[in-house]
């Protein structure tokens, strides 16, 4: 590795959700990092030796050694750095902040997706599927300040970059995230009251413009 | 048998996730209660506690239910810590996991479409898959299971390619499971499957390759099911 052996580097694409993981749970846990911007079209020999099976980023390289997969990389980081804990302590409830970090990581991206890429009948389907998708999180939201609870969680950081998507997914399904899902607003507001959340996510007109190219890529419209 | 209050799983006996959860309870030694779910005919148990993708496993501890396999092994792990599954140390704990995932994402997916797929697609399919045994072939060289010189969680995840890949291969007529091509990979086959909590908890082998023919049949009859 080229970078120093010690030391925490984060490789990462600015517009990522699965990357803003990473730099909320680093931020929250005040940890310094080196952040390193990779052009996904044109990736660098570092990122292709520290992901080779998968040559995706994120890729967190602490003390040398790569560790990969957003969700992974945040549990990492919530058991070498223990302040902060993004985790509760309590078995069953970890087992239901990774079942619902889960659920986002199988559902939202995947369904998002679809929303900008497709037309007609299956863009339908589409805006349908995260409607209820985003109903679901916030039933299991309810009326709590985080999806932790009282504290800033698992769930919040796995879930939060994905509120900078809602209005690319509202413009390009036809429909309210306000309106359907008032909660999930209000709690994305309140996340984004914290720094590591603000200075992480984009604004989401910017990740709409990024949408915008993404399609013409794919020659959709 | 270690007990800690009351286990029940409901499970089906073909489904290699339900199995993966069984590995790990065997492992510890800990006494739970088996209900065989019908799963074209789901029970308001299964529906009540795990609404929202009704499905098996589900673990129920103490009558609170934890779902998702992988989810569920965490927790055994987390409740019963004598003969851990993961490692103590991050890193190692983040490479497991990270096998873990690549299981779920890519092995699943990659086995999926060569079981399904048909005439033309099957040479592209087989490729994608055979990228996998690549990738986790090149991890188990110099180890004899994933997790080292024992089976962890790595091996609990992975572990449905040991017996449901030969089913597959079997009843979709492919063959991937090469010694030349993937020589560590299927000597975890064998090392695996000689694990006593695995060797006495796997599906009668007849009856598993009759109900993915069956399977395979409702499937391509109707894909989008």
């Amino acid at each position: 590795m080229a970078t120093a052996a010690k030391g925490v580097v984060l490789l990462d694409f600015w517009v990522s959700p699965f990357g803003q993981r990473c730099r909320i749970a680093l931020a929250e846990k005040g940890v310094e990092y080196e952040y390193k911007e990779e052009n996904l079209w044109d990736k660098s020999p570092l990122l292709l030796k520290a992901n080779p099976v998968h040559k995706k980023i994120p890729v967190l390289i602490h003390e040398g050694n790569p560790i990969c997969e957003s969700l992974v990389i945040v549990q990492y980081i919530d058991e070498v750095w223990s302040n902060n804990p993004l985790l509760p302590s309590d078995p069953y409830e970890r087992a239901q902040a990774r079942f619902w970090a889960d659920f986002v990581d199988k559902k939202i991206y995947e369904c998002g997706t679809r929303l900008w890429k497709l037309k007609g009948e299956a863009q339908e389907e589409a805006r349908k599927d995260m409607i209820e998708i985003l109903k679901l999180l916030e039933g299991e939201l309810g009326d709590k300040k985080y999806f932790g609870g009282e504290t800033f969680g698992f769930v919040d950081v796995a879930f939060v970059p994905f509120s900078a998507w809602f209005y690319s997914y509202e413009t390009c399904g036809n429909f309210s995230v306000e309106k359907e899902c008032p909660k999930l607003v209000a709690w994305a507001k309140r996340c984004m009251e914290r720094e590591s959340v603000s200075k992480s996510l984009h604004d989401p007109h910017k990740v709409h413009e990024f949408v915008g190219h993404l399609k013409k890529m794919y020659g959709v419209e | 048998m270690v007990s800690g209050g009351e286990v029940k799983l409901f499970g089906m006996w073909a489904s290699p996730a339900v199995r993966r959860v069984e590995w790990a309870l065997k492992l510890k030694g800990i006494k739970y209660e088996y209900v065989e779910e019908d799963i074209s005919n789901k029970s308001g148990a299964l529906v009540q506690y795990n609404p929202i993708n009704k499905q098996v496993p589900v673990l129920l501890h103490n009558g609170k239910p934890i779902v998702e396999s992988l989810v569920i092994l965490e927790y055994i792990d987390e409740v019963w810590k004598h003969h851990p599954i993961l490692p103590k140390d991050p890193y190692e704990r983040a490479m497991a996991r990270f096998w873990a995932a690549y299981s779920e994402d890519k092995c699943r997916d990659a086995v999926r479409r060569v079981f399904f797929a048909e005439g033309g697609e099957r040479a592209k399919a087989i490729e994608c898959l055979e990228e996998t045994l690549r990738a986790l072939d090149g991890e188990l060289e110099g180890k004899e299971f994933f997790g080292g010189e024992n089976i962890g969680f790595s091996d609990l995840v992975l572990g449905w390619m040991a017996f449901w890949l030969g089913v597959s291969e079997e009843v979709a007529s492919f063959e991937v499971l090469d010694p030349k091509k993937f020589p560590w990979f299927t000597s975890w086959i064998d090392n695996f499957l000689q694990v006593p909590a695995i060797k006495e908890n796997l599906p009668p082998r007849d009856k598993t390759v009759a109900f993915f023919h069956g399977y395979r049949r409702l499937h391509l009859a109707a894909p989008n099911c």
